[in-house]
């Protein structure tokens, strides 16, 4: 089935017909039709994704690399299927280079354990950058306190975009991991990766990605990139949650020791010592999250039968529309202005508190995100404590950018 | 207009009131209190809002100032801006009450006429005012914003420097 998805040819884009494998998209809330614009936080799910979950509980569930019995292998045929699914999507050389985790927080903290205890030595140096998520910061605290490493900050610039002369004067001889996002949740900046691939290299760290954001927007490749690790969470990605993965070179997962000991992940256990299995199993103790993982490689499925270059076009077109119409709005400001962007774009509005004006957005039948979205740093280094932030995704249509445009008016009217 | 996005729109005016938004736009009290008996900073975690309460009680448990500065929405620094009003020159056992009438308020579980008969009729005013603070009931994540200073007010007079709404 999945090999006849695959030769399927790929749709036409078309916003309408694509809004109709989105059964959420047609209910209200507030008694409006609902218009989601905070895909960031997470994406809804298609039809597909939906189907292929019931499908997997339904008629193909049982635990998974363990049955001497034709429905466990046939689970464990369709996980492993979908690990190869994610293994093409992102171009990685092999299957045994994708782990199945909790989700893009679990990934990271996956590298700071296994990798950063493997490599950290008093005085070594992680770096990260100004627009880094919590969950690409604390891990790194943590594994830092632990091990006497210290975290260097790349800055930003004002409009949110980062130099790579900046990545240049932070990356050291002492740097020995360097994790920075693919995309900003909060500005929508797209980070050169490649070039601080290159600066990583040049003094032996490796490079960290948390593709999140990055994932979502573009196609992505992690030989092209170069990167030596990247993460990324199937809920943003039209997926399922619970779900997450981590890519890394192969050389590196061989070399990693275990995050978390238990079932799946050893080779022989004595009360002794212990053996452990080869990567990936080696890093998936217990039993994996196996319908999340159908349902991520039913997401990818997905979008390989959609036209992701159009896409890609098309959220474009609603960021540069909404950059466009949101400061006509009195009192808009625009938070995150990098030339190369994603089609995510935080705001303030002078006088309204963006809680305030979420809420009242709400009532419109607007979802938008507000708050510190994770990166408390951040927020600090743009000098507010929340912006408010609209996120476009596939789904999404210029009509929706003009009722954000009408509920911030009313906001306005209400909150003055 | 439907007639549920008529209730909603009532929702966001009884929320919106013309007194929280003084309040909120012109807090009063929003400085610290000098000679301070007890200092807490509140934090609501989910949107960064942070807040400082200051207090001076005197030696017969009355409140003689009463200040709260800080960054937040309308409805936390309203709320800040109002509970400091009230409660000044009242006794701290009596601020406890106000403070239990407010949160029964905002959850929806008593009414004005509920509040009024919990506390001396002298307070009567006042809590017609902090009742405005009521029209949260319709939007329960909304409700953390209008308590967290009332809490972090607490968390002074109990001797604990800091008040989260993850925490109460
Ligand atoms: C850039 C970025 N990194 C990390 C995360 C954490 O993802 P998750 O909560 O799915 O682990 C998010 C999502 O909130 C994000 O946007």
């Amino acid at each position: 089935m999945s090999a006849l998805a695959r030769t399927l040819p790929i749709r036409a884009f078309d916003v309408a017909e694509i809004r109709m494998d989105f059964p959420i998209l047609s209910r209200q809330v507030h008694g409006k039709p609902l218009v989601f614009l905070d895909s960031a936080a997470s994406a809804q799910k298609p039809r597909a994704v939906l189907d292929a979950m019931t499908q997997a509980f339904e008629c193909e569930y049982a635990n998974v690399h363990r049955g001497a019995y034709w429905l466990s292998e046939k689970a464990t045929t369709n996980y492993e299927a979908a690990r190869e699914k994610v293994r093409a999507f992102i171009n990685a050389t092999s299957d045994s280079e994708i782990v199945f985790t909790k989700g893009a927080t679990d990934a990271i903290n996956l590298v700071a354990a296994s990798y950063g205890r493997m490599v950290l030595k008093p005085g070594d140096e992680i770096v990260l950058t100004a627009l880094e998520h919590h969950s690409n910061i604390v891990p790194w605290q943590l594994i830092a306190e632990q091990t006497g490493a210290v975290i260097k900050v790349v800055p930003i610039n004002a409009d949110g975009s980062v130099s790579v002369d900046r990545f240049a004067d932070v990356i050291c001889a002492k740097t020995r991991i360097v994790a920075v996002a693919h995309v900003s949740n909060v500005l929508g900046t797209v980070l050169p990766i490649e070039l601080i691939a290159q600066l990583s290299h040049k003094v032996g760290a490796k490079l960290l990605v948390d593709g999140c954001q990055g994932i979502v927007h573009e196609q992505v490749d992690v030989q092209a990139l170069g990167c030596d690790f990247y993460a990324f969470s199937g809920h943003k990605l039209y997926g399922p949650n619970a779900i997450g993965v981590l890519w890394a070179r192969a050389e590196l997962l061989a070399a990693m020791p275990p995050y978390q000991g238990g079932g799946e992940m050893i080779a022989i256990v004595t009360f002794e010592k212990s053996t452990w299995a080869e990567a990936p199993a080696k890093f998936e103790a217990g039993t994996p999250p196996i319908v999340p993982a159908i349902g991520l490689g039913a997401a990818i499925d997905y979008l390989n039968g959609i036209d992701r270059t159009a896409a890609a076009a098309h959220e474009r077109d609603l960021l540069h529309y909404a950059m466009a119409e949101l400061p006509k709005v009195p009192g808009v400001k625009l938070v995150g202005t990098a030339q190369n962007k994603a089609s995510v774009q935080s705001f303030t509005m002078d006088g309204a508190h963006p809680h305030d004006l979420a809420t009242v957005l709400d009532r419109s039948g607007v979802c938008v995100r507000a708050g510190h979205h994770c990166a408390q740093p951040l927020m600090d280094v743009l000098g507010v404590t929340a912006t408010a932030r609209a996120s476009f995704g596939i789904y999404n249509t210029r009509g929706e950018v003009d009722a954000l445009i009408v509920a911030l008016h009313k906001a306005r009217e209400v909150l003055q | 207009m439907t007639a549920l996005a008529q209730v909603e729109a009532d929702d966001l005016k009884a929320l919106y009131q013309e007194l929280i938004l003084d309040h909120g736009k012109n807090p009063r009290n929003a400085r610290l209190v000098e000679h301070a008996s007890c200092t807490a900073k509140g934090n609501n975690p989910l949107c960064g809002d942070r807040i400082t309460v200051t207090a001076r009680v005197n030696a017969a448990g009355v409140f003689e100032d009463v200040a709260a500065e800080g960054k937040g929405c309308a409805i936390s620094i309203a709320s800040a801006s109002m509970m400091t009003e009230a409660l000044k020159n009242l006794p701290v056992a009596t601020g406890r009450q106000v403070f239990n009438a407010v949160q029964q308020l905002c959850t929806g579980k008593i009414d004005v006429a509920a509040a009024k008969a919990m506390l001396p009729a002298t307070l009567n005013d006042e809590i017609e005012k902090l009742a405005s603070l009521g029209g949260v009931k319709q939007f329960p994540v909304r409700v953390k914003c209008a308590t967290l200073p009332w809490h972090t007010l607490l968390s002074c007079l109990d001797g604990q420097a800091d008040a989260t709404t993850e925490k109460v």
